[in-house]
């Protein structure tokens, strides 16, 4: 049967070839399991893992009544699948969500997790804007809704400053560690309570840990924790005081504070002109930011820590407390004022022309006749009073969580020596000793030393929260006498006939009070005829009751003239505001949503 | 013709056998895994299925052992015309599966007569050869070429079944190697196909479907669209690396289950076995494969005539040819042909049909010695 011998050669060779096969294929799976076998694993357990971030509800902020000032709101967004979606339609689906089209294109074409994770597109549909999608959507594969939870300032611009504002993480934030469990694309506080207390607000963040298949279909649970709502707190503020005092401003610029003297609490604190807070809450637009930014009022600069104006009159309190704990006078002390006082070539005038007469330190804190203070305080010396001012914790900052704040000013002989190499005159006593002159405060400042004055002595720092344990920072080392002689003059500022401040007079309760006006330029003029921004400033601070203090304030406005007519007002509508009945505050402040 | 005598038993190729049978229990095994739904119990259907093949497959072997492979050359052109006929049948009448129609159903069961057809013709090639005492010159050839080759290669193409189409080209290139040609006519081959190349490239390209020039495309460039086209290479690699040494376990791999392998079960299974089985697992079943490719070899060194020395080599061509392209195609190195592994691939037709095959490789073992007979 065999005629042709089996050609063993052509079997040989084709063994040859096949070895070399199976040397290839296992060089080939050394390769890939042994080289790259580690990050194979990886991709491998990426590839099939998710992790799903579940927010958490942030915690609700309450006035001191428990009346809630924010809300988390549902709203929509639109995203995209990008593995599902069609380049092709992103003209059209531009057009539809009213984005530029390279935004959109930079969006859906940006390097994700997954090609199966939606990637965000626009936030914050309306509703008139969903359903147009909703009816669309087939045109557009790939397009869904999502629902966010979005914070609601049920105020607005009531508090902003106070209550603050959620953003994303900026880029420092971003690097630094503290931030690190922050989602990229989850909101924060990042202005007041809501940043000073976002730690807690934010509450703990659920996570979801799926097994996806190869279409991003969620196949099994394997892991979840359940996110933790953010703690609720309650702020010390009064948000009928709040409102009362921000509506009496109209749009005029300055900032009010209001503390509670026995604890430090502040009640209310305002900075006009304010912002509304909700324009940030789903990502502030770029418009409305360079608005923000550019509005000559300054809207983002909070006023009541950051602006530092002479006191004017009402740093006559001080003066009064200064020469009374030295000496310098008492209750009987009397001086005659002539309209002004000439010391070597220059006259200091008082702010009433014609004079005020003989008056002692009650009567001239009531018609705050600045005669008066040039002697009170050339007696005690300003030295004298620049301790006492810092005392009542002038020139330096308050200590309120809020940052920025800026310190003041409080001048004497050593500072000037030091600061302008020359030694301290005379004349620079008596204008500080009224106010003018170098002496710099900010409104939380008075606000304290009013609040100081009211409780005889105690300095707290003034704290946000309703609940938390009063800081106090010192008691004065000054007699009660003192305290109650300056408390019934400054009733009397507001109670008595020829007092500056009968504006701040209510019906409610005894108010006691200190005008201020503070000089932009030295010529004084009617400022009736003047140009707003040549008008002095206008302060007044003020305590309520005057038998048993329980709020404490101090109101500035800028370039609003004369103290008496328009700080004053203000402080009485606070001050009433604050002593009304729980259930008439809800009423104040119901706002309609 | 059933003369089943002790030496019979005795020269019986237990080695080829038992190989197969491994790596069939092997194939179930993975096929197990690669079907389980996460979390739930593995879909009973595939392995069960698999199971029941696998004994009817054993069944049809001893029954193709049982006489001599002699007869096969004898009725080579009854099975030749049978299998056009089914082929022709598929065409006409063919269930669609997968985008191409290659199955036919009787009754209850449909089976894919390309399986079948593809050891017909290496029985139809060699009894052709065999039959031929001269070295081949081109009218030879040429005349093999267009009465064994080109009938099946279109029916085949026309399915479109690519894989089996080009297993049956190579076949009968790797046979006609084998049986030897003449010099000159192998050097012109040589020099018309690098000519022609471009030419037949061309009329190919535009005759193949959307979906086959993807796999080309993704073949040359995966990286090109990797959640397209080079989505199942990619797919496929990561698994295979991803069992690293040895392996993440029998049911603990993922890329199968959760479906980032396509056909998991059946082309892509070496990559889900890998992915469980690491390195260690993988160059044990290629030591197998290694083994029951060279012990062909050998059967056909071995054969006592021609006929079942081309047999022979017929059928390790078409094992060895199966296994590199499905192997290398799940390691990326070689494009993304549908062929199934031998012996491993979900797949009841293919089973059977390549335990006959090896059947008849274990038959000529058997019967090599001549005066048995």
């Amino acid at each position: 049967m065999q005629t042709d011998r089996p050609d063993t050669e052509k079997i040989t060779l084709s063994a040859y070839l096949i070895i070399l096969g199976f040397v290839i294929l296992v060089l080939r799976l050394w390769q890939l399991q042994i080289l790259q076998g580690s990050e194979m694993r990886k991709v491998s357990e990426t590839n099939r893992l998710r992790v799903i971030g579940v927010p958490a509800p942030r915690g609700i902020i309450f006035d001191r009544n428990n009346i809630p000032l924010v809300r988390n709101t549902p709203y929509f967004c639109a995203s995209v699948i990008p593995q599902e979606f069609n380049r092709a339609d992103i003209t059209d689906l531009a057009r539809l969500l009213d984005v530029p089209e390279t935004d959109l294109y930079d969006r859906v074409t940006r390097k994700a997790a997954s090609p199966f994770t939606p990637v965000r597109i626009k936030e914050g549909l309306t509703f008139s804007e969903v359903s147009y999608i909703e009816a669309r959507r087939s045109d557009f594969p790939g397009l869904l809704i999502e629902v966010e939870t979005s914070r609601e300032y049920r105020y607005g611009d009531i508090g902003a400053h106070l209550i603050g504002y959620l953003g994303k993480l900026n880029p420092r934030q971003s690097k630094d560690p503290s931030f690190k469990d922050v989602p990229p694309e989850a909101f924060i506080g990042q202005w007041g309570a809501e940043k000073l207390y976002d730690k807690s607000l934010r509450g703990t963040a659920g996570q979801r840990i799926i097994e996806v298949d190869a279409v991003g279909r969620e196949i099994r649970l394997l892991y979840e924790t359940v996110p933790v709502k953010g703690s609720d707190i309650t702020l010390s503020m009064d948000i009928a005081v709040q409102k009362e005092a921000e509506d009496a401003f109209a749009g005029r610029a300055g900032a009010f504070v209001a503390i509670k003297p026995d604890t430090g609490e502040i009640l209310g604190l305002v900075s006009s002109p304010s912002f509304d807070p909700n324009k940030f809450a789903k990502g502030i637009s770029y418009d409305d930011w360079q608005t923000l930014m550019e509005d000559k009022k300054l809207p983002m600069l909070n006023r009541a820590i950051q602006s530092q104006y002479p006191p004017g009159s009402t740093f006559k309190i001080i003066t009064a407390i200064a020469a009374l704990e030295a000496g310098a006078i008492d209750t009987g002390t009397k001086f005659e004022c002539k309209g002004g006082l000439n010391y070597g070539k220059w006259r200091f005038g008082c702010w009433q022309k014609k004079g005020h007469n003989v008056l002692s330190i009650h009567r001239a804190l009531v018609e705050s006749c600045d005669v008066f203070f040039y002697e009170t305080g050339r007696r005690a010396g300003f030295d004298k009073v620049a301790e006492v001012a810092r005392l009542f914790g002038l020139g330096t900052e308050t200590g309120i969580p809020l940052g920025n704040e800026k310190k003041g000013l409080i001048p004497d002989s050593h500072w000037k020596l030091e600061t302008k190499k020359t030694p301290w005159f005379l004349g620079e006593t008596f204008i500080n000793s009224i106010g003018q002159g170098y002496v710099l405060t900010t409104p939380i400042q008075l606000a304290v030393m009013m609040s100081a004055v009211a409780n005889n002595g105690h300095i707290y720092q003034p704290t946000l929260l309703r609940d938390a344990p009063p800081a106090l920072v010192r008691t004065l080392d000054i007699s009660p006498d003192t305290f109650e002689i300056v408390k019934d003059a400054l009733k009397g500022v507001v109670n008595e006939p020829g007092g500056t401040g009968h504006a701040a007079h209510s019906a409610m309760a005894a108010v006691g009070g200190k005008t201020g006006t503070a000089q932009v330029v030295g010529i004084r003029k009617d400022s009736k005829y003047l140009a707003e921004r040549f008008r002095d400033h206008a302060w007044f601070v003020a305590f309520a009751p005057v038998e048993k203090p329980e709020i404490a304030l101090s109101v500035f406005v800028e370039h609003g003239g004369h103290g008496g007519s328009a700080a004053a007002p203000i402080a009485k509508k606070a001050v009433e505001a604050y002593l009304l009945s729980a259930d008439k505050k809800k009423e104040l402040v119901n706002v309609q949503h | 013709m059933f003369n089943i005598d002790r030496r019979l038993i005795r020269n019986f190729d237990w080695i080829t056998f038992s190989i197969i049978i491994v790596i069939s229990l092997i194939g179930i095994m993975t096929i197990f895994s690669a079907t389980r739904q996460p979390g739930d119990a593995p879909q009973a259907s595939f392995y069960i299925k698999q199971i029941v093949w696998l004994l009817i497959s054993i069944c049809a072997l001893i029954a193709i052992i049982s006489f001599d492979y002699i007869w096969l050359g004898r009725i080579a052109l009854v099975l030749y015309i049978a299998g056009i006929v089914l082929l022709v049948i598929v065409l006409i009448s063919g269930r669609t599966g997968m985008g191409a129609q290659r199955w036919i159903s009787i009754g209850f069961f449909s089976f894919q007569p390309s399986e079948f057809f593809k050891l017909i013709f290496i029985i139809m090639l060699a009894n052709y050869f065999s039959l031929q005492r001269e070295t081949l010159d081109t009218f030879a050839l040429l005349r093999v070429f267009f009465m064994i080759v080109c009938i099946p290669f279109l029916l085949l193409f026309k399915q479109p079944d690519l894989g089996t189409a080009v297993v049956v080209l190579l076949i009968f290139i790797s046979v006609s190697l084998a049986r030897g040609l003449q010099k000159k006519l192998f050097v012109s081959l040589i020099i018309i196909g690098m000519v022609s190349l471009p030419f037949i490239g061309n009329i190919l390209w535009t005759g193949l479907k959307d979906y086959q020039k993807n796999r080309l495309i993704a073949f040359i460039d995966p990286q090109a669209d990797p959640m397209g086209i080079g989505y199942h290479i990619n797919q496929s690699k990561i698994a295979i690396g991803s069992g690293e040494l040895t392996g993440k376990g029998f049911l603990k791999g993922t890329q199968g289950p959760f479906r980032f392998l396509p056909e998991k079960h059946t082309d892509f299974i070496f990559a889900v076995y890998a992915e469980e089985r690491g390195f260690v697992g993988s160059i044990f079943l290629l030591f197998l494969y290694f083994v029951l490719v060279l012990r062909g070899l050998d059967t056909a060194r071995k054969a006592k005539d021609e006929f079942g020395r081309l047999l022979a080599l017929g059928i390790t061509f078409m094992f060895s040819i199966y296994f590199f392209v499905n192997v290398g195609m799940t390691l990326g190195i070689m494009p993304v042909v549908g062929i199934p592994l031998p012996f491993m691939s979900y797949g009841g037709t293919a089973l059977l049909s390549n335990f006959i095959s090896a059947g008849v490789l274990i038959n000529i073992r058997t019967r090599r010695f001549s005066l048995f007979y």
